[in-house]
């Protein structure tokens, strides 16, 4: 088990290291843009130059990015160019907003799913047919226009919850559930229409399979074969199905945040890119990945606790 | 039962009739149909497809439609509602036409589509035929490129590269198409993986095909299908994504798209709602009808998927006139005129077992031979209750005790399952859980038939994995199924079988999947738990050396009916139906007869 979460966590710093200096590796073609933008129409071969220099933007790429990771190891992510604010506590007061809207969402997404999926998977019929229609919803309105067809119901003309805003759980709880509300119900129609399809496909699999019919013949009950073995066993890739449902909630979370106008990563990023800010950038992608890895080493977690086999590889 | 008949054809597993069904089932829906005369059936693929055609269609005809350029604004036009002159859709915050707009928009996206389904295919296919091809080391490393490909959100780094891009849409779609690339990268990959090692490619290079030639010309024919379907699915995706993106601003406000349009629609919703829908229907229209279409493709490449049913309802019983005639009602089991049939694609029943009587007194062991697909395993899943969802029973009646098991719901069933009929599967690693240890399902299933605490039925189970001939219970117990043999397991399954002292034990095909020397380690088992137990054996078999080793009686199956029954004497002595002489004759050419003692006398040692 120990070797089995080492190998994860290698992988992980592996794609940290890979994923911050690609971005490093892009950006650095358009440094001199970003020089230019920061002088201002005033800007001059010279001062732009100068800035480079300055900057040390002009050193090899390799370089600057060891600097910049020896300096990021330790926790120094460098400061804003614009603002001259530190990093680091600026990424996590946006991701914390972020992540304020997704995890109640992909909580919510895994509870659906699995009632929705197992209850299609088992009842068939109608029952199946209402689950697929649910799915099917979901798949075909972006969210998006879920996003603002839902503004203009609730928040225009019934008035029940705010159009726009975050208000933090620390100031007012009530109020941080209303501002996440339509948020929240976006993000977890856009999981749901995807993960229950997955759990009922799952489910369906392992119930046709020998060692369930094994099972039944040793007189087990339904509800034991249906939530001890076959949920268990479905649960595994799922989850796998899960993980990448999250990456793909994160991604959806940066337009939906816009619609709320709510100050997460999304906003913060496309402000960032649009300044050519490099460091805010740079530590955008950087915690970025950490939470990638933190979620993908979560699911190995779990995915070994479920299926005893991965605990091997 | 002197006469000892080892079978020395290999360990064929014999796929049971239910698998045999499934595929015919399977080959009659994929029938030779050709692709676009099944979509033209589907009023979902007709419709979608009219709709994206049409819709597309206005975007080629954009400079012969549209009444005005894409950024002409009339500062007098602000705002103008629908229906004015010259504007139909009317005008937005900046006094353009929403009409022409809405048009150019079309284009923006069949542009953006293009650009990230043609990158993602282009990158995800050759690298797809290179990981699948190629050896072990080229796969390891595309496959970790594209699972880290995978895990990064791709619109974040859309987002992060902007100052690259310059926020280009088309070149925005381009790095995005890479990251759509994963998707299609696996489905090539495990496709030419599969076909990769399938006689005809193998003939095509033993016959001097060059390897370019082969991945071109057999490959890609397979691929096509789920290559389509996911295309559809993508294009839907990348004029979602590049709607997203504009609507946030990321590039150019002078390129006219649905994401630009409906976030000025939104700005503006307090003041002219409807600039706000007409963008908002038309993506809508697009993406819904792509991933409808989609759905459809699917359905005509890959056949229907199989539905689910509800879980724990019984067999499922044809409406039938009350035949049932208590002949035999003193046997322990009695089966009268079963009749087991499947639904076939066209809705007709296609039956699989055609009016089978067997019966089987207490202690007696009988034998119920035939070669694979004559239903043989059917008739033993009807008198478990276990039968597939799809099965119907059409006809006939299963006694056990003079009880009537057809038409008994799966609850009423359960009290009998593993504590009055219990059943040892063909094939024994696919028959245990496999995220369970061993020693605990076996004590689910122990204290599932009896009223025993959990101490006891360890202990039991224990104690009856040693009689099953296993060397150290204590570790059997504790491993999981991937950690034993396949000899193993089955002793682990017959230990499970015999937990509870059935009245009955059903082994369908108990050796088949089994080494030879370990086939007749077994049988030596079930003769003597047998004999131990005093249980009636129904064995199900292909192979008369089976047979001929442990049964009082035998029946004959062929093509789904009984042909010929008797003592096992009489039918070795004096074979009468044609089918049967074929079966004794096959097992008497090819089987050595056996000289050594019997392997491993199983240890003495009586059920707790």
């Amino acid at each position: 088990m120990i070797s089995y979460i080492a190998k994860r966590l290698g992988t992980g710093i592996v794609l940290a290291l890979l994923v911050t200096f690609i971005t490093f590796l892009l950006l650095s073609t358009s440094f001199q843009d970003v020089a230019r933008t920061i002088l201002g129409p005033s800007a001059t071969d010279q001062t732009t130059a100068a800035l480079m220099t300055a900057k040390g933007w002009d050193r090899p790429v390799l370089v600057q990015y060891g600097d910049w990771l020896f300096s990021a190891l330790r926790g120094d992510f460098g400061t804003s160019v614009y603002t001259s604010l530190p990093v680091a506590p600026s990424v996590i007061q946006r991701l914390l907003v972020t992540l304020s809207i997704i995890v109640p969402a992909l909580i919510l997404t895994a509870v659906i799913s699995t009632l929705l999926g197992v209850w299609a998977a088992t009842r068939g019929g109608a029952v199946d047919r209402v689950a697929q229609g649910i799915s099917l919803i979901g798949y075909v309105v972006p969210g998006l226009l879920l996003a603002i067809g839902l503004v203009v119901i609730f928040a225009v003309q019934l008035k029940w919850l705010p159009a726009t805003g975050y208000t933090p759980l620390a100031d007012d709880p009530a109020a941080w559930i209303r501002s996440i509300t339509i948020p929240v119900i976006v993000l977890t129609i856009g999981g749901v229409a995807n993960m229950a399809a997955q759990v009922r496909g799952r489910m369906i699999d392992e119930l046709r399979r020998d060692y369930v019919r094994t099972l039944r013949t040793r007189g087990i009950s339904t509800t034991s074969i249906v939530i001890r073995h076959a949920l268990r066993n479905a649960g595994s890739p799922a989850l796998t199905v899960m993980s990448l449902e999250f990456i793909q909630m994160f991604g959806a979370a940066l337009i939906i945040e816009n619609v709320f106008a709510l100050p997460g990563y999304g906003s913060f990023a496309f402000n960032a890119s649009l300044q050519g800010d490099i460091p805010v950038i740079l530590g955008i992608t950087a915690f970025g990945v950490i939470l990638v890895t933190v979620v993908n080493l979560a699911t190995d977690l779990v995915n070994g606790w479920l299926n005893p086999k991965a605990r091997q590889h | 039962m002197t006469r000892r008949i080892e079978p020395v054809t290999k360990a064929v597993s014999a796929p049971s009739t239910e698998s045999i069904a499934t595929v015919q089932a399977a080959e009659v829906a994929a029938s030779r149909t050709p692709i676009w005369k099944k979509l033209l059936r589907d009023p979902q693929a007709v419709i979608t497809v009219s709709i994206l055609v049409i819709v597309f269609a206005l975007g080629v005809l954009t400079p012969l439609i549209a009444l005005h350029g894409p950024n002409e604004s009339d500062l007098s036009m602000v705002n103008a509602p629908p229906g004015t002159p010259g504007y139909p859709l009317g005008a937005d915050e900046s006094g353009r036409d929403i009409f022409s707009r809405l048009l150019h928009s079309i284009n923006t996206a069949a542009i953006a589509a293009l650009i990230g389904t043609g990158v993602a295919l282009v990158v995800g296919i050759i690298a797809g035929l290179i990981g699948g091809y190629f050896g072990r080391v080229t796969r390891a490393s595309t496959e970790w490129i594209f699972s880290l490909i995978m895990t990064f959100p791709g619109l974040l780094l859309l987002i992060i590269l902007m100052p690259v891009t310059g926020g280009d849409y088309r070149a925005t779609m381009l790095i995005f198409g890479v990251l759509l690339a994963p998707g299609i990268y696996r489905i090539v990959r495990n496709l030419v993986l599969g076909v990769k090692n399938e006689l005809y490619v193998d003939a095509a290079r033993v016959s001097g095909v060059g390897t370019l030639r082969i991945l071109g010309r057999h490959v890609l024919t397979v691929v096509r299908g789920p290559i389509i379907i996911a295309a559809a699915f993508m294009v839907g995706s990348t004029i979602a994504v590049q709607s997203g993106l504009a609507f946030l601003g990321v590039g150019s406000l002078e390129v006219p798209s649905f994401g630009a349009m409906i976030s000025s629609g939104f700005r503006n919703l307090y003041i002219a709602p409807t600039q706000f829908l007409w963008p908002s229907l038309l993506l809508g229209l697009i993406t819904a009808s792509l991933v409808l279409l989609g759905n459809s493709l699917r359905d005509a490449f890959e056949g229907s998927r199989p539905k689910p049913s509800k879980v724990g309802a019984g067999q499922h019983v044809a409406e039938r006139a009350e035949d049932t005639v208590l002949v035999g009602a003193d046997a322990l089991l009695a089966v009268r005129g079963l009749r087991i049939a499947y639904p076939t694609p066209s809705g007709d029943l296609n039956e699989v077992v055609k009016g089978v009587d067997l019966e089987i007194t207490r202690g007696e062991v009988l034998g119920l031979v035939g070669e694979s697909g004559s239903g043989k395993s059917q008739t033993a899943f009807a008198t478990l209750g276990v039968l597939p969802n799809e099965a119907v029973v059409t006809a006939g009646s299963i006694l056990f005790e003079g009880r009537e098991l057809i038409g008994l719901s799966d609850a009423a069933m359960r009290p009998l399952r593993g504590k009055e009929i219990a059943y040892i599967p063909q094939e024994p690693m696919s028959n245990l859980d496999p995220s369970y240890r061993v020693g605990a399902q076996l004590v689910e299933g122990v204290r599932a038939a009896l009223p025993v605490s959990k101490k006891e039925a360890k202990e039991r189970v224990l104690a009856l994995l040693e009689r099953c001939g296993i060397n150290e219970p204590a570790r059997t117990f504790d491993s999981y199924p991937h950690q034993i043999s396949g000899g193993m397991a089955q002793r682990v399954l017959i230990a499970g079988a015999v937990a509870s002292r059935p009245k009955l034990l059903i082994a369908d095909e108990p050796t088949t999947a089994l080494d030879v020397t370990v086939q007749a380690e077994i049988l030596d088992l079930l003769r003597d738990l047998q004999t131990e137990l005093g249980m009636a054996v129904l064995i199900v078999t292909h192979n008369f050396g089976v047979v001929a080793d442990l049964c009082d009686r035998i029946a004959v199956m062929q093509q789904g009916r009984i042909v010929e029954s008797g003592t096992a004497a009489e039918i070795f002595r004096a074979p009468e139906h044609e089918y049967t002489k074929a079966l004794l004759g096959a097992i008497l050419d090819e089987a050595a007869y056996r000289t050594d003692p019997p392997v491993a006398p199983a240890p003495e040692g009586a059920i707790a």
